[in-house]
């Protein structure tokens, strides 16, 4: 009986997986073949004296004369074999490209996604616990605000005010420059790491803060925290026995249904401190027109999401009773 | 009967008769952000190309009472720079929020027809477009329209419509589950008469709401994708391309060439949501729980 | 028995702080001058149509008024009269309040630590066990979540809470909505258990028919306030033995007296008529009528209504 229904959940979860990325190639696969940029020209570049005969060649070996949906197998099936093809830009394998950023990555989006997990959420529960006063009404103003900043100015911000100004961090990168990989200390990655992580961790921050302030006014306001206070529970003992319970589960699922803006954010806040992540290597796919590299990050980060939105999904399922001992019955 | 209950109940009195009054207030300040933004636009239209023209004599200064936000290194007001920079956000804001809004609207209500393939369908597309990261999804549809203007448009048009499109479906749900929709449907009337008559204009201030709601993330996307350099072109003013210049010079401590036309674009997108919150209230008062 | 009342609510007046026009603003009166007392031992029901305000009575009781309530009069608990300091150091502990539904429980929290109410010691879990054990809870009710109760194991989980906190008064509201008859007795008969072990019950309920099956008097409430108080004996006797017109057109109401409704409408609270508040539906009514009415003893109950004898 349980057993069926975990085998029926992980095949509605794969199916879902695989239209989605399916769906996800063919898209991204159509909006690139319409693009104007000649793609030999840009894997050509600078060198000169290429001759037509030679661009010719190079476009025989990629395939680019055959019709467009014989192309799409062609790249389709290379795709199932693990072959995402070799990035122009960087002249190595997409696959190698996207393990490698998208590790460097990782410390980052990790770092602001608990940033702005715990720090919104404490922010969140402060102005919920004194809604209606002055400290909610100054901070929920404040975190409106936060809203409205796009992060890649408020990167820049910290950057000529904490970097230039102060000088307290480094201006860019991700490792000091000229050191040897083997000799950068973890306190240096630490150091680089501090200020874009902020620069990313600050739209959601302000996003958690007002979403668990929320949740949290509604909580309080509800029967049965007015039956808690009846029998007797004070203010602390409610919000601890009765808050923190029911506001948990939601702020922890909405916190991995966030990886689309995580990912997103990335994007921008990487850029701005030249941090040599996924993000900047999608901005830079983009701007070099690296076809190969700009379908496989495509297709990643569809797959990050989709992951993100899985586990809040399956988290869902575990903790909440509903749904957990509702089925058990 | 409830506490909870009754007291939302003789509240929502309270704020009723309340609200005839502040309505007025209310939309006098609609009133006059709408003229705020419709002055920053005109302004950045009725500045001449002889205003930004480059001035090497006055290159780099920091801010004064001649140039409030300083100049450039090529010598241009950044005042001037920015308030054209605006006017171009709020041009592309507005064509790509209105079209995302109409896609909206017709996957919405596509949505809510009540054919249940078509349903999935829409579903499908929506949680398809929400599936990818907008940034990537932004950069790949400008990559296909071949940067430039054109790219940011579509791209920002197709992954905004996305929230609207759910609120719509939920709302010609609500409305075709009413009473006098049947009534309308035994009346002989057709499925479209029924859609243009009776749920089009209920859709109205949703949608009207919904799209200036849309400028915000519009106008952030825009500058976004502009600072990339996936965006306008470098010779247009536009605030993300004047910050990806101004990048090159933090370094050296030229602030006043980021932190202004940032500050402005802040100020413009807090304007706009403001203005949306407004109307919000003027036109779905119920809505609004305070 | 020593008759004296455990509870005495004197002159009740409720009423919301509300914003009117710009910066006017005006008090929204929902309950007036309400009387009522309860003694150990006995069941007062408060009965009045739904929408009259009676939840808010409980409320006041407790203190569990949002903060844009203003309380006048005097609510006593053995004689002293209780501010919300009071109010707030004595609920859970002499005043227990018995609410209508399951939406009350915490529902991400297990029954049973929730009936024990935080405390994790041997001797409430004993408690707790054996409580569930008298309302004929299964021991494994306490392992599950509110939305696993069915609509009478809620009721006696809901009630199970008040005993538990060894309350002296016991202040249900609404106990019996979307029950059937039999089990609406029997949610009734355990307030009348404890009753009869010495608890003061005050029933809130807009169910009169079965409010004058348990309960031994019973305070007819009226848009705020309380009309009459009667032996719940009264209402089987018969209209004539009740006092007040309103009361008279509740029995008359009632399926098995005729089922006649009463013409008119419960005036809103925005717009409560002068004097007497059941004026205007009154086919007694007088030009006496439209000043102050006191609450008066007449045979043996008490009574809101100059015309009655």
């Amino acid at each position: 009986m349980k057993r069926s229904y975990y085998l029926k959940a992980a095949g509605t979860y794969f199916l879902r997986m695989v239209t989605l990325l399916l769906a996800v190639s063919i898209i991204s696969f159509v909006l690139v073949s319409f693009s104007p940029v000649d793609p030999v020209q840009q894997y050509v570049g600078a060198v000169p004296n290429v001759s037509m005969e030679q661009r010719e060649k190079i476009a025989e070996y990629w395939g680019l004369n055959d019709p467009p949906l014989e192309r799409f197998f062609a790249w389709g099936s290379s795709i199932l074999r693990g072959d995402f093809g070799v990035s122009l830009l960087y002249r190595r394998p997409v696959i190698e490209i996207i393990g490698e950023k998208f590790a460097t990555s990782l410390a980052l989006m990790i770092t602001a996604w608990l940033l702005s997990g715990i720090l919104g959420f404490a922010l969140g529960c402060l102005m919920g616990a004194f809604s209606g006063r002055w400290p909610d009404k100054i901070l929920k103003k404040l975190c409106l605000t936060m809203c409205s900043i796009p992060t890649f100015w408020i990167g820049i911000v910290f950057l000529m005010f904490f970097s230039v100004t102060l000088g307290w961090f480094p201006m860019s990168m991700s490792v000091p420059m000229g050191v040897p990989a083997a000799e950068v200390t973890i306190w240096q990655r630490i150091h680089h790491l501090i200020l874009p992580a902020f620069t990313l961790s600050f739209l959601s921050f302000a996003g958690v803060a007002l979403h668990t302030r929320e949740k949290l006014v509604d909580v309080l306001e509800s029967d049965y925290v007015l039956f808690a206070k009846a029998r007797g529970e004070s203010g602390w003992s409610i919000l601890k026995r009765h808050g923190l319970r029911n506001i948990l589960l939601p702020a922890v699922t909405m916190q991995f249904g966030s990886f689309s803006e995580l990912f997103g954010g990335s994007v921008l806040a990487e850029t701005v401190f030249s941090y040599p992540g996924l993000g900047a290597a999608a901005a830079a796919a983009g701007m070099g027109s690296d076809v190969p590299l700009l379908l496989g990050i495509t297709l990643f980060s569809a797959l990050f999401v989709f992951v993100g939105n899985l586990l809040a999904d399956i988290i869902y399922r575990i903790v909440d009773p509903q749904i957990r001992e509702g089925r058990s019955k | 009967m409830n506490l909870a209950a009754s007291e939302r109940r003789i509240s929502g009195i309270g704020k009723e008769r309340f609200f005839l009054n502040r309505r007025a207030r209310l939309a006098v300040w609609t009133g006059i952000l709408f003229a705020a933004l419709a002055g920053v636009w005109l302004a950045g239209v009725l500045i001449g190309g002889g205003q930004v023209a480059a001035d090497f004599s006055a290159k780099g200064l920091a801010p004064s009472l001649a140039h409030p936000f300083g100049t450039d290194m090529l010598g241009r007001d950044m005042l001037i720079r920015t308030v054209k920079g605006l006017s171009v956000s709020i041009v592309v804001g507005t064509v790509a929020s209105g079209v995302s809004a109409v896609i909206a609207l017709i996957v919405g209500i596509a949505a809510a027809a009540g054919i249940s393939w078509l349903d999935h369908l829409m579903n499908w597309l929506i949680d398809l477009v929400m599936g990818i990261p907008h940034t990537v999804l932004l950069i790949l549809i400008s990559f296909a329209c071949g940067k430039g203007l054109k790219g940011v448009l579509i791209g920002v048009a197709v992954t905004h419509w996305t929230g609207l499109a759910r609120i719509i479906r939920s709302e010609v749900l609500q409305i075709r589950s009413q009473q006098y929709i049947a009534v309308s449907r035994k009346l002989g009337h057709s499925g479209r008469w029924i859609t243009v008559h009776h749920i089009l204009p209920h859709m109205v201030p949703q949608f009207l709401i919904g799209l200036i709601l849309l400028f915000p993330h519009a106008i952030m996307h825009e500058s976004s994708l502009t600072f990339l350099g996936f965006g306008l072109p470098p010779e247009q003013p536009a605030i993300g391309i004047i910050l990806s210049e101004a990048m090159k010079y933090i370094s050296v401590g030229k602030w006043w060439l980021a932190f202004f036309p940032g500050l402005m674009l802040v100020i413009l997108v807090l304007l706009f949501d403001r203005l949306g919150e407004n109307l919000k209230k003027l036109l779905d008062p119920y809505s609004v729980h305070e | 028995m020593e008759n004296k009342a455990v509870l005495t609510v004197k002159d009740l007046s409720v009423s919301f702080h509300m914003y009117d026009r710009g910066l006017e603003q005006y008090d929204l009166s929902v309950i007036s001058n309400l009387n009522l007392d309860v003694r150990s031992g006995e069941i007062v029901a408060v009965a009045g149509s739904s929408g009259s305000g009676k939840s808010l009575l409980a409320h006041a009781v407790m203190g569990l008024l949002p903060g844009n309530a203003k309380i006048r009069g005097e609510i006593c608990y053995r004689g002293e009269l209780l501010t919300q300091r009071r109010k707030e150091i004595l609920r859970g502990k002499e005043l227990a309040l018995v609410p209508q539904s399951v939406s009350f429980l915490d529902p991400l929290m297990r029954v049973g630590s929730q009936v024990r109410g935080g405390r994790k010691d041997e001797g409430s879990r004993r408690a707790q066990k054996e409580i569930f054990k008298r309302f004929r809870l299964e021991e494994q009710v306490e392992k599950l979540y509110p939305f696993q109760l069915s609509g009478g194991m809620a009721r006696r989980v809901l009630v199970s809470t008040a005993v538990l906190s060894g309350a002296e008064v016991i202040l249900a509201d609404e106990p019996t909505p979307g029950l059937d008859l039999e089990m609406a007795v029997e949610a009734l008969n355990v307030f009348r258990e404890l009753a009869d072990e010495g608890k003061a019950v005050v029933l809130i309920t807009h169910d009169i028919d079965l409010a004058f099956h348990v309960a031994d008097r019973i305070a007819v409430f009226y848009a705020g306030t309380t009309v009459e108080v009667a032996r719940a004996s009264d209402f089987l006797e018969g209209k004539e033995a009740l006092r007040h017109p309103y009361s008279k057109a509740l029995w008359e109401a009632l399926p098995q007296n005729g089922f006649r409704p009463i013409p008119g409408f419960q005036p809103y609270a925005k717009a409560l008529p002068k004097g007497c508040l059941f004026g205007p539906r009154c086919p007694h009514k007088t030009e006496g009528c439209e000043r102050e009415i006191p609450m008066r003893e007449l045979r043996g109950g008490y009574v809101r209504c100059i015309h009655a004898d």
